[in-house]
């Protein structure tokens, strides 16, 4: 199951109305007729306005926000090295464009196809003090490297009293569904490093976000995975300072103040929920309050449910999100959580 | 009288009509009037070929240099060389209209080792590979329509649609395995199986240059080996894993010395002859209960890693071109049968029309096949006597497993 989005109610009541949707309601719509496709994204990106605290921008987008806070990194510290499937030519989503050259092949370079090399290897580097940065070509192929992940860089430190870490590792890995992706290019994986204590799990929901937590990431003394959500890599444009800046780790945001329903999400999700926000806001006139949490693991549990949370709700917490199914190959438009899945699981939860 | 009226009548007729063969596409008056009077007893039944010594790791005799080659056989094989050829061709085409979306890994240039090794087995063995699949599950006897249908999304399609252009099955055929090298350590359990049935059967387990690097294959060649396992190991090398050479990704090239203590074999995998030959010696080996073995056909592909790679920027076009002009593994089997008298040019042409004919029709009822219903995104999740119900994106949508 995908989970990419999460809605929260405080003040609502569950209707006890004509009962659950019935299964097969969806079922009832007709079918795709043979050669329409659907060719829109699920969501509409909406940038942050220009930030003045950090300097000059650029306008990048979400991959070249990447290569910007990489360049940033081994410009300033002279024992960074970037590693990965494809990585040296620029990557096979280009996030690493140029790098080799500026940088040298030593310091920017290609691995073997093996996930569980490449994360063991990294944490070698990590332990031995340099700063490792690993790519992992889709969070799809994380698997065989989910051991080394949860059983060495996780414990470590821990296991070693503090004598060792490999806190200067740094996993990136392009997450999330992308419209043709199928079963293996759009996993979104974040659950399973959910309930790992000693990793930090990341994800921006946009270029300038992006870069500040990928920099927090590698400057962090935890090993962090960062899952950058490749349906933005070139839908998401804004404008980003050239110079290194800082997001704070476990810190969520709240991007729009509410009074009635709170709705959580990260990544690409975010924007869905934006939309939410105001289609709920000219339809129903119910006031939301959007938060994108930014990092998974640890989560900032103070911005999100704020005091004596549960006896305040007034409707069970709703998540919404993909089915409990694989990633289909074809239903994917059907199979995403969209606006309309939020909208309506919030119009269920008002009337509750 | 008649024979002889034709045997001259052929004779006087070669000399065009093998001018005519030498311009490729040419069909000369000359050529159809040969077809109309042909007869079939021209034809040599059958042909001996020399064919490449294999390398060979841990073995003190190799397979045979020299094959046999019946018209049947020939022809069998060229139709079904050809027929992947075009499928994937079309499945290109499909592609860059569109009607083929998601991922796609085309065969082309390779289809010597899926016929070779399908020519050297008995349809009861097994076979597994990676993503690039669709040549393997028409040889394992999945229909071009259904292997067109898939790629669609249709349900005609051999995995109902919900697979795609990686996830194609068939009978004794597992596909189309999405993660690279995940495939190996399941190939080596089926040989387990069927050494544990006893049922003289054996498991060919199939992956690719760039897979050979990963972990998994190490552990499966010590499975197979220790328990001798009756299980072929092949690498596909193309040259090239995704977009990196094999100089680039691995420290030893000699892909068929990898499995160290297992017996390796180097096969030309462009040569049909060769791939069948050393299948057959190989699976004589497994079958007789001496173990695993390890072959490696050294192979090419004309596209790219997959259709959204050109397939140019880590290789020139002249490489491939070169490949395409000297190795092209259908234009080799046709030269041998038409220079050894098992075929003719315009016979072979009759069968790439009759090709051609079978793909378009395949391609039309993949574009017109309806896609599955909505259904299906919830069933085969797990096998479950009553239907269950899926968690739904929120919890007031519910959704039916039927299956």
């Amino acid at each position: 199951m995908a989970a990419a989005g999460l809605g929260l109610c405080r003040l609502a009541v569950l209707a006890s109305g004509p009962g659950p949707l019935r299964a097969g309601v969806w079922g009832r719509l007709p079918p795709l007729a043979a050669g329409s496709r659907r060719h829109a994204a699920h969501f509409t990106f909406q940038p942050d306005a220009e930030p003045s605290a950090h300097g000059q921008t650029q306008k990048m987008n979400l991959f070249q926000s990447i290569t910007s806070a990489l360049d940033n990194t081994l410009s300033r510290d002279p024992t960074a090295v970037i590693f990965g499937e494809d990585v040296a030519f620029g990557g096979v989503f280009r996030c690493t464009v140029g790098l080799r050259d500026k940088y040298g092949k030593d310091r920017v370079f290609n691995t073997p196809l093996c996930e569980q090399g490449i994360v063991g290897f990294g944490i070698g580097v990590a332990v031995a003090g340099a700063t490792a940065i690993a790519e992992i070509q889709f969070a799809d192929y994380i698997f065989p490297a989910f051991d080394q992940i949860v059983n060495e860089a996780a414990k470590y430190r821990y296991r070693s009293g503090d004598l060792f870490n490999c806190g200067s590792l740094t996993i990136r890995a392009p997450w999330g569904c992308v419209g043709h992706g199928a079963l293996y290019h759009s996993q979104s994986p974040e659950a399973f490093f959910a309930h790992c204590p000693g990793i930090k799990v990341v994800i921006p929901r946009s270029p300038l976000q992006a870069k500040g937590l990928l920099l927090s990431c590698i400057e962090d003394k935890n090993p962090c995975i960062f899952f950058e959500p490749k349906i933005l890599y070139r839908a998401a444009v804004e404008q980003v300072p050239v110079e290194p800046y800082y997001i704070p780790l476990s810190q969520a945001e709240v991007l729009q103040e509410g009074s009635d329903v709170t709705l959580v999400a990260w990544g690409t999700q975010v924007h869905v929920i934006r939309e939410v926000a105001t289609m709920a806001q000219e339809k129903l006139g119910v006031s939301c309050e959007v938060i994108d949490l930014k990092t998974i693991l640890p989560w900032d549990t103070e911005a999100v449910c704020k005091e004596e949370c549960f006896l305040n709700l007034e409707a069970p917490i709703s998540r919404v999100c993909g089915y409990d199914t694989p990633f289909p190959h074809i239903f994917e438009p059907f199979y995403i959580p969209d606006k309309w899945k939020c909208y309506d699981a919030l119009r269920k939860m008002i009337n509750y | 009288m008649r024979k002889m009226l034709l045997a001259a009548l052929s004779r006087v007729l070669q000399g065009p009509a093998a001018a005519a063969a030498a311009r490729p596409g040419a069909v000369s008056e000359v050529s159809r009037v040969v077809v109309a009077s042909r007869n079939y007893a021209d034809f040599a039944s059958e042909a001996t070929f020399d064919i490449k010594k294999c390398d060979l790791h841990r073995l003190e005799e190799g397979p045979p240099v020299t094959a046999v080659l019946t018209r049947e056989e020939g022809l069998h094989y060229y139709r079904t060389m050809q027929t992947i050829r075009r499928m994937e061709l079309k499945s290109d085409q499909l592609y860059k209209q569109k009607i083929i979306r998601g991922f796609c890994h085309l065969y082309d240039g390779q289809e010597a080792c899926c016929v070779g090794l399908e020519a050297a087995i008995n349809p009861t063995d097994h076979v597994i590979t990676a993503y690039r699949a669709h040549g393997y599950a028409y040889t394992r006897g999945t229909a071009v329509r259904e292997i067109l249908a898939e790629l669609t999304g249709r349900k005609g399609g051999c995995a109902k649609g919900k697979g795609g252009s990686m996830h194609m099955y068939a009978h004794h055929f597992y596909g189309g395995n999405g993660i690279v090298g995940a495939q190996v350590p399941l190939g080596a359990g089926i040989a387990l199986a069927c050494k544990y049935f006893g049922k003289d059967e054996i498991c060919l387990t199939l992956y690719g240059d760039g897979a050979a690097n990963q972990g998994q294959i190490f552990e499966t060649y010590n499975m197979a080996a220790l328990w001798k396992l009756p299980c072929i190991f092949i690498c596909e090398n193309n040259r090239y894993g995704m977009g990196t050479s094999v100089e680039r990704a691995a420290a030893s090239t000699d892909y068929y010395k990898r499995g160290d203590y297992i017996p390796g074999i180097r096969v030309d995998g462009m040569d049909i002859l060769c791939v069948r030959e050393a299948t057959k010696f190989a699976a004589e080996h497994c079958r007789s209960g001496k173990g695993p073995m390890l072959m490696e056909l050294q192979t090419y592909r004309y596209h790219g890693h997959s259709m959204s790679d050109p397939g140019i920027s880590y290789r020139t076009r002249e490489e491939i071109q070169e490949v395409r002009s000297k190795s092209d593994p259908i234009t080799l089997l046709k030269d041998r049968m038409v220079n050894n008298s098992l075929s003719s040019v315009e016979e072979l042409k009759e069968i790439d029309v009759e090709v051609r004919k079978e793909i378009e029709e395949a391609a039309q009822f993949a574009t017109t096949d309806p896609e599955p219903p909505l259904e299906e995104l919830g069933n085969h999740i797990y096998k479950n006597e009553p239907p269950f119900e899926v968690r739904g994106p929120s919890q007031w949508i519910k959704y039916k497993s039927v299956g």
